[in-house]
Parts: C-alpha cells; sequence; structure tokens
C-alpha cells in the first residue's frame, strides 16, 4: 500500500478514515467556492443546524451500542416538545418567561425519561426484540402527540423559548455548544465509567457479560432512559429552533439518525462505537448537504448522497476487516 | 385440530374476530359487503409488499428500502411507458414493473450477498439512493396521464354490483394480482429446494453453508425476488391511484415489516408463515379503515396501531422469556 507509515495507521480505523473523509468534503467544498463556504455566515448557520439530529445520533449510539436500537427517538422528541410547547402557552409568568421555561424543558426531560423508561422496559423486562419495541413504542408516543394536538402546530411561546434553539454565546450558537457537551459527556461515560465498560461487554457477547454477573435489565433500562432524555434534549432544540412544536417534526431524522451512527463507524450489531466518529460522521454530512447547497444542487440529491456515502464507507470498513484478517 | 395458542396467528386471528365482533355491535351497518371490499381493497399493495418483506425476514435479513423500490419502479415504467411504448398492455405494463424492480432488487442483491454488506444498512442506504436518484435525475412532478396499458388495469374490477340501499361496491381486479403472488410464493417456499434453503440460511447461515448451500445465491435470489414484489405493487398502486406520485409509497415500510412480525416471522430469521403475514395485513388494514366504527377518533390510529406492535410481539417473548428462565 501507501508509502506513509502515518497514514496507514490513520486510515487502519474507521474514525481514521472518517476523519480523511470529513477533512476532503471540508477541502473540496471549500475550493468549490470559497467566498460562500468559508463565510462567517455559512459556518454559523451549519452550527446552528445540525447539533438536533446529531443529539438524536448520540441516542441511536448509545442503544446501537448495546446491540439494540432506539426506533423512537423522534417520537420522544416531537412529544416532550408538545408537553413543554403546552406548559409554555398554557401557564404565563412575570417577565421574559425563563421561569416558565426551565419548568418547561423539566418537564420534558421527564418525558424524555418515562417514555425511555417504558422502552427498556420492555426491552429489557419482557425480552421484546429493540427493534419492535421501538417501532411500537414510537407510534404510540407519536400517536399521543397527534392526540394531544390533534395534529397541528403548537405557536406563541414567550421570548425565552428561542434562547437554547437560536443564541449564541460569546459568539458561538448555543446548540453547537449543547451538542458539545453532550458528546463530552456520553464519550466519558463510555470510556471511563463501570457503566460504559458494562454497556460496550453487553454489546460485545451478552452471554459473556451474563456471566460476569452484570445487572442486564437494570442496565439495559438506563441505557434506553439515557437515549430518551437525549431524544428529549433534541426535541427542545428543534422546537426553540422552529418556535414550535408538533407531532410530525423531524421524520426524516430518524433514518438519518441511524445513518449517521453506522457511517460514524457503530457496529448496530454492538460492542463497537466511538462518539468520535459520529461527531465526524455528522461534519461530513453537514459539510457535504451545506456545500452542495451553495452549489445548488436540490435537497433530493443529498439524500442521494448520503445514501452512497453510507454504502461507500461500509464497504471500505468490511474489506478493511477482510484484509486485517487474512 | 388442536389450536395453538403461543403461535402469533392464533391471537391476531382472535383480535381479529373480537375487533369484527365489537364493531358489529357498535354499528350493525359493518358487517356488509362494502366494508369486505373495502378492506380488501387496502390489503392489495400492503399484501405484496407484506409477502416481500416476509421472505427477507425469513432469509434472517431485513429490507427497508422495497417502498423506495415501489416509488422508483411506478415512476419510471409510467414515465418510460407514456414516451416509448404506449402501445403495452396491461400485463405488459406489469411486467415491466416487475423488470425495473429486479434490477433495484439486484443492487441490493450484489451488495449483500456479493460483498457481505449488513442488510439493515444496506437497505437503508439503498432507500435513500433510490428515492434521491429519482426525484434527482428523473422528475418529481406527479404523472397525471398514465399510459393506456396502466389505465386499462386500473379500470378493471373482478366484482361489481349494487347493494339493497343503492351503494355501490367493487372488487380491483388486482385483487387477483395479490391472490396470485401469495400462491405463488407458498408454492416457492414450501414445495422448491430454494425455499426451503432459504428458511434453512435464516435459520443458520452456518449450518446452511455446512450442508452445502450456497448462501450467496439463495440470498441473491431473495433481494431480486423482494424487487420483483415491490416493483408489481408499485405499478398497481399507481394503476389504481390513477396517478404516479414519487412522494407515495415511502415510509410505509415500517408499518408493513410490523404488520408481517405482528403475523409471527422473526426478526431472527428462519420463521414466517404466509398465514400469519395475510393475517398482520389484515388486522393493520381495518386498524387503518375502521377503528372510528368503535367510537375511537381516527388521531389514536398511531396509538392503537403501536399497541398492536408491542402486545402482538410482547406476548411470545415474554413467554419465550419465562420459558428460558425455567428451563435455566
Amino acid at each position: 500500500m501507501s508509502q506513509n507509515p502515518t497514514l496507514n495507521r490513520i486510515i487502519a480505523s474507521p474514525e481514521g478514515r472518517l476523519a480523511v473523509i470529513a477533512v476532503a468534503v471540508f477541502v473540496f467544498m471549500a475550493m468549490l467556492s470559497p467566498d460562500k463556504f468559508l463565510s462567517v455566515q455559512n459556518m454559523t448557520s451549519m452550527a446552528f443546524q445540525f447539533p438536533e439530529f446529531a443529539i438524536l445520533a448520540l441516542a441511536m449510539t448509545v442503544t446501537m451500542l448495546t446491540g439494540g436500537i432506539d426506533l423512537s427517538v423522534v417520537g420522544i422528541a416531537n412529544l416532550s416538545a408538545i408537553i413543554a410547547a403546552m406548559i409554555l402557552t398554557t401557564v404565563t409568568g412575570t417577565g421574559d418567561g425563563a421561569g416558565i421555561l426551565m419548568m418547561a424543558y423539566a418537564a420534558a426531560l421527564c418525558v424524555g425519561l418515562v417514555a425511555g423508561l417504558f422502552n427498556g422496559v420492555l426491552v429489557a423486562t419482557l425480552g421484546l426484540p429493540p427493534i419492535l419495541a421501538t417501532l411500537g413504542s414510537g407510534l404510540i408516543f407519536t400517536g399521543i402527540a397527534i392526540a394531544l394536538t390533534g395534529g397541528s402546530a403548537m405557536m406563541g411561546f414567550p421570548p425565552a423559548a428561542a434562547w437554547i434553539g437560536n443564541s449564541t454565546v460569546l459568539g458561538v450558537p448555543t446548540p453547537l455548544i449543547l451538542f458539545a457537551l453532550l458528546a463530552v459527556a456520553i464519550s466519558l461515560l463510555l470510556t471511563r465509567t463501570g457503566f460504559g465498560v458494562k454497556l460496550r461487554m453487553y454489546g460485545a457477547n451478552p452471554l459473556a457479560a451474563r456471566f460476569a454477573a452484570i445487572n442486564i435489565d437494570a442496565m439495559l433500562i438506563k441505557v434506553y432512559m439515557l437515549s430518551g432524555a437525549l431524544a428529549a434534549t433534541a426535541g427542545m432544540v428543534v422546537m426553540s429552533r422552529a418556535n414550535s412544536a408538533k407531532a410530525d417534526y423531524g421524520s426524516s431524522y430518524l433514518l438519518l439518525a441511524v445513518l449517521i451512527a453506522v457511517l460514524g463507524g457503530v457496529n448496530p450489531y454492538g460492542g463497537y462505537g466511538k462518539v468520535i466518529g459520529v461527531v465526524l460522521a455528522v461534519l461530513s454530512m453537514q459539510f457535504l448537504s451545506s456545500g452542495l447547497n451553495m452549489v445548488g444542487v436540490s435537497n433530493f440529491a443529498r439524500e442521494l448522497i448520503w445514501g452512497s456515502l453510507l454504502i461507500f464507507v461500509m464497504i471500505v470498513n468490511t474489506w478493511q476487516a477482510k484484509g486485517s484478517r487474512s | 385440530m388442536k389450536i395453538d395458542w403461543t403461535r402469533n396467528e392464533t391471537l391476531v386471528a382472535l383480535v381479529i374476530a373480537g375487533f369484527c365482533t365489537a364493531a358489529a355491535v357498535a354499528d350493525p351497518g359493518f358487517l356488509s359487503i362494502v366494508t369486505l371490499t373495502d378492506l380488501l381493497r387496502g390489503g392489495i399493495v400492503l399484501g405484496i409488499f407484506a409477502v416481500a418483506a416476509m421472505i427477507v425476514l425469513i432469509s434472517g435479513g431485513i429490507d427497508v428500502s422495497f417502498t423506495a423500490v415501489a416509488a422508483f419502479t411506478m415512476y419510471v415504467t409510467a414515465m418510460v411507458l407514456n414516451a416509448v411504448m404506449p402501445w403495452m398492455p396491461w400485463w405488459g405494463a406489469l411486467s415491466f414493473g416487475i423488470g425495473v424492480g429486479a434490477i433495484l432488487g439486484a443492487i441490493n442483491g450484489v451488495l449483500i450477498a456479493g460483498l457481505g454488506l449488513p442488510t439493515l444498512i444496506v437497505t437503508l442506504g439503498t432507500l435513500s439512493i433510490f428515492r434521491g436518484f429519482m426525484l434527482t435525475f428523473i422528475g418529481q412532478k406527479q404523472i397525471t396521464t398514465l399510459p393506456p396499458g396502466m389505465r386499462e388495469f386500473g379500470r378493471m374490477m373482478l366484482v361489481r354490483g349494487e347493494n339493497a340501499d343503492g351503494s355501490f361496491y367493487s372488487l380491483h381486479g388486482a385483487f387477483a394480482v395479490t391472490v396470485i403472488v401469495i400462491v405463488l410464493t407458498w408454492f416457492l417456499l414450501q414445495r422448491t429446494m430454494l425455499g426451503r434453503q432459504i428458511f434453512a440460511i435464516g435459520g443458520s447461515v452456518e449450518s446452511a453453508r455446512r450442508i452445502g448451500i450456497n448462501v450467496r445465491r439463495v440470498q441473491f435470489f431473495v433481494y431480486v425476488y423482494v424487487g420483483m414484489l415491490a416493483g408489481l405493487a408499485g405499478v398497481i398502486h399507481a394503476s389504481m391511484a390513477r396517478v404516479a406520485n414519487p412522494f407515495d409509497l415511502v415510509g410505509l415500510e415500517l408499518s408493513v415489516i410490523a404488520a408481517v412480525v405482528l403475523g409471527g416471522a422473526r426478526l431472527a430469521g428462519g420463521h414466517g408463515t404466509l398465514t400469519g403475514t395475510i393475517l398482520g395485513v389484515a388486522l393493520i388494514v381495518l386498524v387503518r379503515n375502521s377503528l372510528i366504527v368503535l367510537g375511537i377518533p381516527s388521531t389514536w390510529q398511531s396509538v392503537a396501531i403501536g399497541l398492536l406492535i408491542l402486545i402482538g410481539t410482547g406476548l411470545p417473548a415474554w413467554q419465550a422469556k419465562r420459558a428460558a428462565a425455567r428451563s435455566a
């Protein structure tokens, strides 16, 4: 292969290859339309756009590490956004509504945790396959959201509601800071705590984990609750950015979140995955779609390119795995 | 014959019977030929999709791209037939759809059987690719003037009649196609070597390989067959709707898989029956069309379907878990 040993080492890991892809896409887009792509305006708009589905991808990642999947993330996000919106629109307070906002966020987080608990009980206690459990519960969450609102959007929030999605802190968009904090926290949780080790161990070999006396049911329930809480957080970002809540927002985000997690090198059968990979995958996707948007490519072409990128990365990963085995 | 209460089929059949009884009590008009033909009509495209999804599940894989294959096929068929082959009769249009579907299915087949990539990821990718390709390079506008062959097929009825109260009912000719698909698939799965091999690789790929089954060839066949069925379903959908809307169909995939699993097919592979699949589709169509008869507003429809999926898959899963705990 190549003569350069450092390059070889980078290309040997899926995260290394993703980093190369992310940089390549960035450089390519920067060359394609330098004045537009590299502008401060584009950078900030990208930083506002990706955190919402990136947080959903983090939720997908933690469940995939156990060999499961959470297809209810979008349902949870919308349901918690609607509960928060109901609080924001009905309770009127004094000032700019910061107090009510905190109450709404707390309620949304509770909804996420309860929804996650429900998923966890289905998967761990009742033993349902995660795909079906979360497919069914996702329909239920979405259904409750539709029934609560009659299917229409909820609007008319106090001005403070725009904070989490539309403001900046020291020039850095708040959603980006939120995503960065969550990514670091999840990464530390997975690599530096006993819980993270158990989680990855269970994903790699459920039977071995059981024989190692890990309390699997309790662990799985925590994993799905974590996923639910992350989904609720993403719901808050979406609600703030759209300045409304609706039962069918972000339905295309579900497959996108799965796609990002897998693109990020997370093994959908469990056991392997790094947060840094997911972050790189999100960045590649965002560079690609913003860049293509600038040269006038339609949203549908984006879908085509995302799908192709996913399959391309999978082919490379498989070849690499075969090469290292022989 | 002894009734096996642990089977999904029994459970689903009981729920269907219970639903129909409750609906008949709530509204005596429910038990009419109009309701029946409406339900059968609703099951035509879903039924073909479900058979396709079932075969993939039996083989141990999962396919989420079949709706995109169907949408792609119906759009391309309508466009190509309009442009170059308007003389094609209805069976020509259906065959053309089967052909296009087979080609798209073969792409999945090459990636899965040829390169050995995970089925969920490949079909997730091809779902975006087929849909993105169609909407970017082929078109985004509805085709309202279908080619003559598809229009002819759209008007075909098996049964047409008038009730005592003057309301009309009819059963679309496409229902016969769904029946043919079911019979053919039954024959394939139960009476051919290939069908048994599909069950075998779903049960255990390694065992299948050791008894000399060419796993790749069987897998390739499965995805081509699914593509053919999806293509057929797409052309039928457009003919019945009398318009080829490229935004139709995609989004149904998870409901179809849910219907199949409700009928007893297992995600782990190796299990699945046509009876169960038909019952699963019947239940989903029933809930979609007739929930309102029971006095439940249609906004609760997805809650009902979600609950059905959880109960339908939860009971067997829980029983299996308890059985495992007892034997351990």
